[in-house]
């Protein structure tokens, strides 16, 4: 299945995420527009369901190889895998193949897999060598740094950049906009105190620089940052960046106004 | 030590709930971290440095026995006396044993975190000999009967009122009304009272960050030089270290020491690097006329050849806590034990039982920062993941948690069923968020509302969506 002719367009297989699947589908299409204007074919394989991190961080191993597996058969003959999330990215690229030890076919399978993830915003500049995006957005924003997608995958400069080239948007830097929004997975129902302390510094950050969006890569991170921010009636709108690397902006922002 | 880490998440309210040591972890979120990045910016082999501390602690790791035991050769051809001590009880008794032949009283003691490890103080206190720390920090805590919350500051916790008030209590021989309001003027006073203490004391005790086995040497780095006054003025020192201290020679112990101080302090090099090799030999100005060296293993040995092997590398430089959320928020002491934040939640767990400090690994959210400034690039996370793998294994997470993941499981496993369910749950919740597109509060979902809003989905599905549109 995978594509021979090497001017024919890549076929890109969408991970689209649970959290983005059943919060936001707005994130799906725009991943799917972007994909396309970035000369790709885009599937989406309708037999998907989590990358398995829930499990995975929890120390259950083997749902986790089971939903692994799910996600591997569902997509390994694509030219490539991209996902709209550098922490489900991650899973599948760098915690997949560890998951098969001892499996000498598995893992070769997770292997040649994992070469072929991708989070969104990295694989439209660094693979397709995407540059400047066709969206407006008249607003001052900010972007956090999700953990997983900076450390992991070393996605930090390719969001600012595609964000330099969308009209009327200025960009302002975040203070620790590397630093934990005290998300987590399960972590923040865990231990839900210690999640608001770390959570809170970061929306006292957020308020700090002015701006009045608020953009990151990741669905959880961003339901966290908006769920407190509208706790604390704060006007800054939440969105994922690849909602304004789109142009589509029209619907409500994460959490609401 | 008693360890209070079962109660992390009691420990963790208090802390968050206590504004003095709340203003007092300000220190952390600030200094450190500047100051080791602006170390680490100034030197371009800052990685490569990296890499070879972590060749050279993993070869020190694969050949221990080896080098354990030149090491010891060593020591006794340089007239002085090594001890092998299994557990914290083996060497406290040690201890204890060598300070009653020689007689001591007192004792002092240079900063060391394997001494807390097997609660040494409390043990002589027991037994009729006094411990003075001579570290100003380590002295604070003395005074202040607590024990240390972070592994190269112990005080971090404290402010420099609480200090100023500390010493009015326990210093009442001094005038009322001297100045104590600049932090010098608390530096002048305790090396006042200090000095005389090291002149009482009979045995001087310290830790070690190296032993060297190509020469028997044991090595500390400290900036207050309190390290060389304790072993060089009792007439007994006691060196008192862990296996995994052992690295192969001098050159190394110098390659190591280049990424220790820039991690921990953002020093070059901390002010005193005191090299000791046995007593003091004829001609030698000072040095202690007897020369021990205690090794412990205190569950270490069963460390290696598993998950948690690469652990033994750490340096106990702190960066990981200077740059974990999690301990910026609750500080050292939540988390009940000797070592805490992200080195302590994989260490922990180790040596007393991860029934005892499950909630350590748990508490984390994986973001990483630790890893990717720890000197001796050890997978924090990725260990703190295994423990919660032994802990799902032996079904100690709390069995609410395990079952709800289990029918989550299952139904990611099924995406057709996944999908009808999903669909309809979010049809629910969408309607449930109206016009706000927010909930404040959430059937089973308390632990996020109590603390923020919860984000309504969009309506439909993704897949849903797609589905429709798929068809003809
Ligand atoms: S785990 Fe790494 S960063 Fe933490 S104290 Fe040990 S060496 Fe330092």
């Amino acid at each position: 299945m995978t594509s021979k002719d090497p001017e024919a367009p890549p076929r890109v297989g969408l991970f689209v995420t649970c959290l983005v699947d059943l919060f936001r589908p707005t994130v799906g299409f725009a991943a799917i527009k972007l994909l396309e204007d970035a000369g790709c074919t885009v599937e989406v394989p309708l037999a998907q369901t989590c990358c398995g991190q829930p499990a995975y961080n929890s120390g259950d191993r083997k749902d986790a190889r089971a939903i692994a597996e799910n996600a591997i058969s569902v997509f390994e003959d694509f030219d490539y895998v991209v996902a709209p999330s550098g922490s489900c990215a991650g899973m599948l690229k760098r915690h997949y193949p560890g998951l098969f030890s001892g499996d000498p076919d598995w893992q070769a399978r997770a292997g040649a897999f994992a070469g072929k993830v991708h989070e969104l915003v990295s694989f439209l500049s660094d693979i397709r060598g995407v540059r400047a995006v066709t969206a407006r957005h008249e607003a001052t924003v900010t972007y956090h740094d999700s953990c997983s997608g900076l450390r992991e995958l070393g996605i930090r400069s390719q969001p600012r950049s595609l964000l330099a080239s969308v009209e009327g948007l200025e960009l302002v830097e975040l203070e620790d906009a590397d630093v934990c929004c005290g998300f987590g997975g399960t972590f923040c129902v865990k231990y839900p105190d210690i999640s608001n302390a770390i959570l809170d510094a970061k929306t006292g950050c957020v308020e700090a620089s002015g701006a009045g969006t608020l953009l990151a890569g990741d669905l959880g991170c961003l339901m966290n940052m908006a769920g407190k921010l509208k706790r604390q009636r704060s006007r800054v709108e939440v969105r994922h960046v690849a909602e304004v690397l789109a142009g589509m902006t029209d619907g409500p922002p994460i959490g609401g106004r | 030590m008693r360890i209070t880490s079962p109660a992390f998440k009691e420990n963790a309210r208090l802390a968050l709930a206590d504004p003095q040591l709340q203003q007092a972890l300000g220190n952390v979120r600030s200094g450190f971290i500047d100051k080791r990045e602006t170390a680490v910016d100034a030197l371009p082999e800052f990685e490569a440095l990296r890499d070879s501390a972590r060749a050279i602690k993993d070869h020190a790791l694969q050949n221990l026995d080896l080098y354990l035991e030149a090491y010891e050769a060593k020591v006794l051809a340089s007239g002085g006396h090594v001890h092998w001590a299994e557990t914290a009880e083996d060497a406290r008794n040690i201890i204890l044993g060598i300070c009653r032949s020689a007689g001591a009283r007192t004792v002092t003691k240079g900063k060391s975190m394997i001494t807390e490890e097997i609660a040494l103080n409390e043990f002589l206190e027991e037994n009729g000999i006094r411990p003075v720390e001579t570290d100003l920090v380590e002295y604070i805590i003395q005074l202040r009967r607590e024990h240390p919350s972070h592994i190269i500051a112990p005080a971090v916790h404290v402010t420099q009122a609480q200090v100023e008030a500390d010493f009015r209590r326990v210093h009442d021989h001094l005038p009322v009304a001297r100045d104590l309001s600049e932090p010098e003027a608390l530096l002048g006073e305790a090396r006042r009272v200090l000095r005389s203490k090291y002149f009482e004391a009979d045995v001087g005790i310290t830790g070690a960050n190296f032993l060297v086995a190509e020469t028997g040497s044991s090595v500390i780095v400290t900036n207050e030089g309190n390290g060389d006054l304790t072993q060089i003025l009792g007439k007994v020192h006691v060196v008192v270290a862990s296996i995994e201290k052992i690295v192969p020679t001098l050159e190394d112990t110098a390659q190591i020491l280049r990424v220790l101080a820039r991690s921990a302090t953002g020093q070059d090099m901390s002010v005193y690097t005191t090299v000791s090799t046995g007593p003091r030999r004829w001609g030698d100005p000072d040095g202690p006329a007897e020369y021990h060296v205690v090794i412990i293993d205190n569950g270490r040995s069963a460390m290696l050849g598993s998950d948690f092997q690469d652990m033994l590398r750490c340096i106990r430089c702190g960066a990981c806590m200077n740059h974990c959320p999690v301990y910026h928020a609750v500080g050292g002491h939540a988390y009940g034990w000797v070592y805490p934040g992200p080195m302590g939640a994989v260490l922990t767990p180790s040596l007393v039982g991860v029934d005892k400090a499950g909630h350590l690994p748990n508490a984390s959210t994986f973001c990483g920062r630790c890893e990717s400034v720890c000197p001796m690039k050890i997978p924090l996370p990725r260990m703190m993941r295994h423990w919660r793998e032994r802990e799902f294994e032996r079904a100690l997470n709390p069995a609410a948690a395990r079952y709800g993941l289990k029918a989550w499981a299952f139904l990611a496993r099924r995406p057709a069923l996944y999908q009808a369910v999903t669909a309809t749950g979010m049809r629910l919740l969408s309607l449930l968020g109206g016009r706000k597109r927010r909930l404040s509060w959430l059937p089973l979902g308390g632990s996020w509302t109590k603390h923020r809003e919860f984000p309504a989905p969009e309506g439909s599905t993704f897949l849903r969506q797609m589905k429709a549109r798929a068809r003809p």
